[in-house]
């Protein structure tokens, strides 16, 4: 056995102890925050990255070394090229890019972090929409230079499309702009005029320099005194986890467990909501009605499990549960039937067919699925133009599915987890898109007559809207509508406010 | 033979801890999810289990996952021969404890053809013992899935593996072509031949590994805990000095020392480090202070930069 020379590090023998300290993080009360990067080629997204890394003390001394030794040496402040440490891939570092996902961690003492790195360039709608997928948050770059690109409202437009809802904008490179407000103060402007086209409500924009650490995780007052913000590891480590916790209870049927003639278990992890011994559950497809007996865990017999946890479930009865069932809460169900409508990203280079059969996985359900395209999303623009042809590799599309059996869904809106689904090409058995279920689609033809970006508000006699309410087509699509229930006066009230708008 | 195994109520019941805190608590469910999703949709998974600290709770996870039916898998464990004798004794108590279908495979090729740590470079070793002899294991074996204790924050190689990592009827994975991953829905479909192998613990890193075995109070190899042991200095590393068969060369003396191992594999590879720590507090605590990563005890990932990724190819967990 050897080892070869050119490993430089310190012997392992007497390596124990080095300078800088890696502090083992005590006990978190905060689940991993689970974010995406997003930038143009050169704004800096590797330096970003290195730069938390490096701060966080999550490199080790001996990648150090061994970045410093593959990268032949140091930049001007010292301190190895970060790019090396990020491209994982020989194939990526003879090509020098980077063509896919990685995912990275580092910790600070209050929360844990899991990065999803994707390339700014080429084929970045299917990386990015991957890496998006989980993310709580977006960390969306521009060179204090250049100001926002149009590459930067199509990275916004995808994060936002696949349900991200708290964006920070880092404005990089600040030490070229001498740390100029007014540069800053326009650039962010502008993000919140972006952010805000995109529904998006929980923006934070923040000056820095990756290159010199300056805000990223330790503060910059020298340089930029006038801004009060937080650094970006202050804003991560604030941001907020979502839970499905709000809506109706799922339980997406993963295996029954029956160890003996007299348990029978069902487990899954809680995709929405919460459940505790007595509830009403309902198991569909099938419609049966039961009562929730126990939550077994292996550490104790529970009395509550919430959206997150993994759970084994028994029910007061014996009922017939199958993997690939939901059993949800009988007074909040989610949708189920044949046709729906969703937006999906198409990932492969076969693109997405009109008319093929797809298998379709949603939670632990899998099903057969024929794909018809409605029309596709101008990036650039943000418009949908209508497209009934195949959707090619990146195309973001608006779909019909049709099934052959009950389907069962959340509006991705209403639960990231059961509103989420792939398909799978049944010729090649791969990944060919990731979608999100918008609605369901009435079997009445009717209102397939629609417009985009249209909306209409009703004033009604209460009797009377209760009725249309009533309606099956309503029922059907009961998501899409709001409702307020108010007075005539503040009615009319409200119709005039609209019409001095004009 | 898994096909057979029937969940009976398992034999020790657990005890009750106080919960896990929020953040690890998110990492085991995302590992029993994936576990369950694996078992309901392959026919025939199996668990590598190393011994190790990540096998250990990676099978402690299992457990957690399958409660209280069986675990519905063998675990495989590929035998060198040149294994620390601890974890052969640890291997066997556990597989026996928790009642589990253990599979012992070692290359046959190693015996006939004199092939050890010390007669070859490790880097052919390696290849002979540990990878031909899992792709070995996994086709007489028949599995069509494989769960590893492999984490992401390991290697660099490993930060764009998927969770679900497909490989070809000959056990190589493409990192140029792998299925893209979304939310926590897996793409389990495979062709006849194909496999998958399984990584629950991707999102873990090193520190949430040591915070998980403590509050689960998960039992380990003793190795890792430090204890007076003799040991040869070779090639910069500290070699335990307790088998018959590691022969000493000229200059070389078996000295004596407070040491424990960061990572356990076979021992002429395996260096240790100077430590008094000798329980799972003091381990922690020395770990808050350490910065060199945990595979830089192992030989073979040094020998270049990027070796990790082409064993990965050629079918290397
Ligand atoms: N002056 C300055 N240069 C930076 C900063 N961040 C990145 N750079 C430089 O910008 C170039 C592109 O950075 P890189 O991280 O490779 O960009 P990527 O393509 O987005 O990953 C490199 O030369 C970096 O050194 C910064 O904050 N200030």
């Amino acid at each position: 056995m050897t080892v070869s020379a050119q490993s430089a590090p310190t012997p392992a023998a007497s390596a124990t102890i080095l300078p800088f300290a890696e502090p083992l993080k005590g006990s978190r009360d905060t689940k991993p925050l689970r974010l995406i990067t997003c930038g143009s080629v050169d704004d800096g997204k590797s330096t970003l990255i290195g730069r938390l890394l490096w701060d966080t003390k999550a490199v080790k001394e001996d990648q150090a070394v061994t970045l410093a030794r593959d990268s032949g040496g140091q930049n001007d402040l010292g301190l190895p090229d970060f790019a090396l440490l990020l491209d994982g891939l020989q194939a990526e570092r003879e090509q020098g890019i980077t063509i896919d996902v990685a995912y990275r961690y580092f910790a600070t003492d209050r929360r844990a972090f899991i990065v999803a790195d994707t390339p700014g360039h080429e084929q970045y709608t299917r990386n990015m929409a991957t890496g998006a997928s989980t993310a709580d948050l977006a960390i969306l770059l521009a060179d204090a230079r250049t100001g926002l690109l149009e590459q930067t409202r199509r990275h916004a437009t995808i994060a936002a499309l696949m349900g991200i809802r708290q964006f920070v904008l880092a404005v990089n490179k600040f030490d070229l702009v001498h740390y100029d407000r007014a540069i800053f103060d326009g650039i962010s402007q502008d993000f919140r005029e972006l952010a805000m086209s995109l529904g998006v409500r929980q923006i934070t924009a923040i000056p820095m320099s990756a290159l010199k650490g300056e805000n990223v995780v330790y503060r910059a007052d020298a340089a930029m005194p006038w801004y009060q913000g937080p650094t970006l590891v202050e804003a991560l480590e604030l941001a907020t986890v979502r839970s499905t916790q709000a809506g109706g209870f799922r339980l997406p049927v993963q295996r029954v467990v029956r160890p003996g003639e007299s348990f029978r278990g069902y487990q899954g992890t809680v995709s929405g909501g919460s459940v505790k011994p007595g509830d009403s559950v309902v198991i569909l497809p099938s419609g049966t009605v039961a009562n929730v007996k126990q939550i077994v865990t292996f550490d104790l017999v529970r009395n509550a499990a919430v959206a997150g946890d993994a759970i084994t479930l028994v029910l007061d009865r014996q009922v017939d549960v199958a993997r690939g069932d939901m059993i949800v809460s009988i007074d909040a169900q989610p949708m189920t039937g044949k046709d729906f409508e969703a937006q999906l990203v198409s990932l492969q280079p076969s693109g997405i067919e009109p008319g093929k059969r797809y298998w379709l996985k949603s939670g632990s359900r899998r099903q057969r699925v024929s794909v018809e395209p409605i029309s596709q999303l101008e990036l650039a623009t943000g418009t949908w133009l209508p497209h009934a042809s195949t959707l090619q590799m990146n195309a973001i599309g608006k779909v019909r599915l049709s099934f052959e059996e009950q389907a069962i869904f959340d509006p991705y809106d209403q639960n990231r987890s059961t509103g989420a689904f792939i398909l799978i090409d049944p010729d090649t058995l791969n990944t060919v898109a990731g979608g999100m279920v918008t609605a369901k689609r009435s079997d009445l033809g009717s209102i397939e007559v629609r417009h985009e970006g249209q909306r209409v508000i009703l004033s009604l006699p209460a009797d009377l809207a209760e009725q249309i309410m009533a309606s099956e087509l309503f029922a059907n699509r009961r998501d899409e509508a709001e409702i307020r229930h108010m007075t005539a006066a503040q009615a009319a009230e409200l119709f005039s406010d609209a019409a001095s708008d004009i | 033979m898994p096909l057979s195994v029937q969940e009976t109520e398992v034999k020790n019941p657990p005890v009750s801890r106080p919960p896990l805190d929020p953040h690890l608590k998110a990492l085991e469910n995302e590992a029993i999810h994936i576990f369950r999703e694996v078992a309901a949709e392959f026919e025939k998974p199996v668990m590598l289990y190393s011994v190790g600290k990540d096998s250990s709770v990676l099978l402690h996870l299992a457990r957690k996952a399958f409660h209280p039916g069986r675990v519905p898998f063998p675990l495989l464990h590929v035998d060198t021969t040149w294994k620390f004798k601890e974890m052969i004794e640890f291997r066997d108590e556990i597989a026996q404890k928790y009642d589990l279908d253990l599979v012992v495979h070692t290359n046959p090729r190693g015996k006939a053809e004199n092939i050890t740590p010390f007669t070859h470079a490790s880097a052919f070793y390696t290849d002979i013992m540990k990878t031909e002899a899992l792709r070995q294991a996994l086709d007489a074996g028949g599995y069509d899935a494989a769960f590893g204790g492999a984490r992401r924050d390991e290697e660099a190689s490993r930060a764009k593996e998927r969770i679900y990592s497909f490989r070809t009827p000959d056990h190589r994975w493409d990192p140029r072509n792998q299925r893209p991953e979304l939310w926590n829905i897996y793409n389990g479909m495979i062709r006849q031949g194909e496999s998958v192998r399984a990584f629950p613990l991707s999102n873990w890193t090193e520190v949430d590994i040591w915070r998980y075995i403590q509050a689960e109070d998960i039992p380990l190899v003793p190795l890792y805990y430090a204890a007076e042991r003799p040991y040869v200095e070779r090639d910069g590393m500290m070699i335990l000095a307790e088998d018959p068969r590691l022969e000493l060369k000229p200059g070389e003396e078996v000295q004596r020392g407070m040491i424990r191992f960061r990572t356990l594999g076979c021992f002429p590879l395996t260096g240790a480090i100077r430590s008094t720590a000798s329980n799972l507090d003091e381990v922690i605590a020395e770990l808050e202070i350490a910065t060199v990563s945990e595979r830089q005890g192992r030989a073979i990932d040094r020998d270049q930069s990027g070796s990790m990724e082409k064993k990965k190819r050629e079918g290397y967990f």
